[in-house]
């Protein structure tokens, strides 16, 4: 009905965000008629959302246009931002930032590289910079879990880690099975998103792809081809990640640092 | 003797009554200032000692005095910040820690078992090491720890003096020169309380270990020691015979 009235995409887009606009106030109101008082939040919330999405699109218009280079230096501060991200997640483990940004670099670097090359990725800015995100925000959210994970295996620990340094042994062997349940732990999200893909959820790249006019099967494998990417990003980072701060729990002297 | 002597060399001569049985009377471990600030505290301040071939030393004092902080240094498992340890006369800083920690075995307060059974819990020091240690060599060990036939028992069904008796054994398979016991006992109940204490003398006097116990049971260390250091607040306030210093009731509580 509204593209009857609007026929420029930005006076349409305009109309549809107007339109939605207007079905959150009433279910505002709606909310108000029970008591909930949200008004104040919902409204803000509602202009927040609408000029930071609207600024990330109006930056992308100039970046989508730039030269190549510009793209990987948008997808390296991109994967900057998500080490520190990852970093402050994680304060006890030393050094966090150098592990976060091997993980991620290694692991996002690997894949967004390899695939642009082999031509999975469009390397036309306009597919290589959402879909590079999408693997660097992956790529940080394993590099999470997995620290995190690890942490909490070497702190809960901490005795049966002594007693082997205690026998001589070698700090890697000893803490050899909380890498491993590290690893696993912050692959199991990935695993579970490749096996349940279409079944439980139809994932927004797809949804996009076919909200634009594209064939649904191309976008239905080209979905499937993101996931397995990011399932190859993750096992990468997650290993990356862990075997970077596997040594660094650890002194010269073989003197565990990593403590609760 | 109830203040430090600046001189280490000076605890080698007392009166005789608290000297090693053996007659090589040579210094197996000498800590040199040593010392450890975490935090701006000083956990272990400024201990100077020096302990005996063969001999048992006692390691007493109030809870907190940094007691097992002391003990940790010794095989570094924590840094000095200060000082150091000699053994047999080479600094320690110059010994690899595997090296090191093998020939200075800890026995802790809790066993901390691998999981698995008893014989991976034996075969895994000598396994860091490219070494396989046999089926009849784990029996051995089990014997000496009063634990005949336990070489495949699960750890997992075993009792705390069970357990803290594999902890021993894992740790004699490395052939240790020296045993450091963190309060070996103080988590078992009375009767394994005496059958393990009775089996360290025992290990201790047929295998000829140096040996530091850290307890807060002076009875025990009467038992078991022919010295005893006394540790407050970090610091070394007393070393000498056992009976003599653990008599000097100013010192304990």
């Amino acid at each position: 009905m509204l593209n009857q009235f609007f026929h420029e995409p930005i006076a349409l887009g305009l109309a549809q965000a107007a339109a939605v606009t207007l079905l959150s106030l009433g279910v505002m109101f709606l909310a108000r008629y029970q008591n909930i008082r949200l008004e104040r939040e919902i409204l803000v919330a509602l202009a927040r959302g609408f000029l930071q999405v609207v600024a990330v699109g109006s930056v992308l218009v100039f970046v989508l246009q730039g030269p190549w280079a510009l793209g990987l230096l948008v997808l390296l501060i991109m994967l900057v931002a998500a080490a520190f991200t990852a970093k402050r997640r994680v304060t006890t483990i030393p050094q966090a930032l150098t592990v976060a940004l091997l993980g991620i670099g290694v692991g996002a670097g690997t894949v967004i590289l390899s695939m642009t090359w082999l031509g999975v990725i469009d390397p036309a800015l306009t597919s290589l910079i959402p879909v590079g995100s999408m693997i660097i925000a992956n790529a940080m959210n394993t590099c999470t879990l997995a620290l995190e994970r690890f942490r909490a295996e070497v702190e809960s620990h901490t005795g049966l880690i002594e007693a082997g340094l205690a026998l001589g042994a070698d700090p890697r062997a000893i803490v050899r099975p909380y890498v491993q349940a590290a690893v696993q732990a912050s692959m199991i999200p990935r695993i579970d998103s490749l096996r349940s893909l279409g079944i439980v959820w139809i994932p927004g790249l797809m949804a996009g792809m076919i909200l634009s006019g594209t064939d649904p099967v191309y976008a239905a494998i080209y979905q499937f081809v993101i996931i397995a990417m990011i399932f190859a990003t993750s096992g990468i980072t997650a290993l990356v990640s862990v075997l970077a701060v596997r040594g660094r729990i650890f002194t010269p002297a073989e003197q565990l640092i990593l403590r609760p | 003797m109830t203040a430090a002597h600046a001189d280490p060399l000076g605890q080698a001569q007392p009166d005789g009554s608290g000297r090693p049985a053996s007659s090589d009377h040579a210094v197996k471990i000498r800590t040199q200032h040593l010392s450890r600030v975490v935090k701006g505290v000083a956990i272990v301040d400024d201990v100077s000692v020096d302990v005996f071939h063969q001999e048992v030393m006692a390691v007493v004092g109030p809870s907190g005095a940094g007691k097992t902080s002391f003990l940790r240094l010794i095989n570094r498992l924590d840094e000095p910040t200060r000082g150091t340890v000699y053994l047999d006369g080479v600094d320690y800083r110059t010994i690899p820690p595997r090296e090191l920690r093998r020939r200075v075995g800890m026995v802790m307060q809790f066993p901390y078992l691998f999981p698995g059974t008893v014989a991976d819990n034996i075969r895994f020091a000598p396994r860091q090491r490219g070494e396989e240690i046999r089926d009849e060599e784990i029996d051995r060990l089990l014997a000496q720890v009063d634990l005949p036939g336990y070489r495949e028992r699960d750890v997992s069904q075993l009792s705390g003096g069970e357990a803290q008796r594999v902890s021993l054994a894992r740790t004699l398979a490395n052939s240790p020169e020296v045993l450091l016991l963190d309060e070996p006992t103080s988590a078992l109940d009375d009767k394994a309380k005496a059958s393990v204490e009775a089996l360290i003398v025992r290990i201790i006097r047929e295998q000829k270990l140096t040996c530091l116990i850290v307890t807060h049971d002076n009875a025990q260390a009467l038992r078991m020691a022919n010295r005893a250091m006394v540790m407050e607040k970090g610091r070394l306030v007393a070393v000498g015979p056992v009976q003599e210093v653990l008599g000097a009731e100013s010192v304990l509580p």
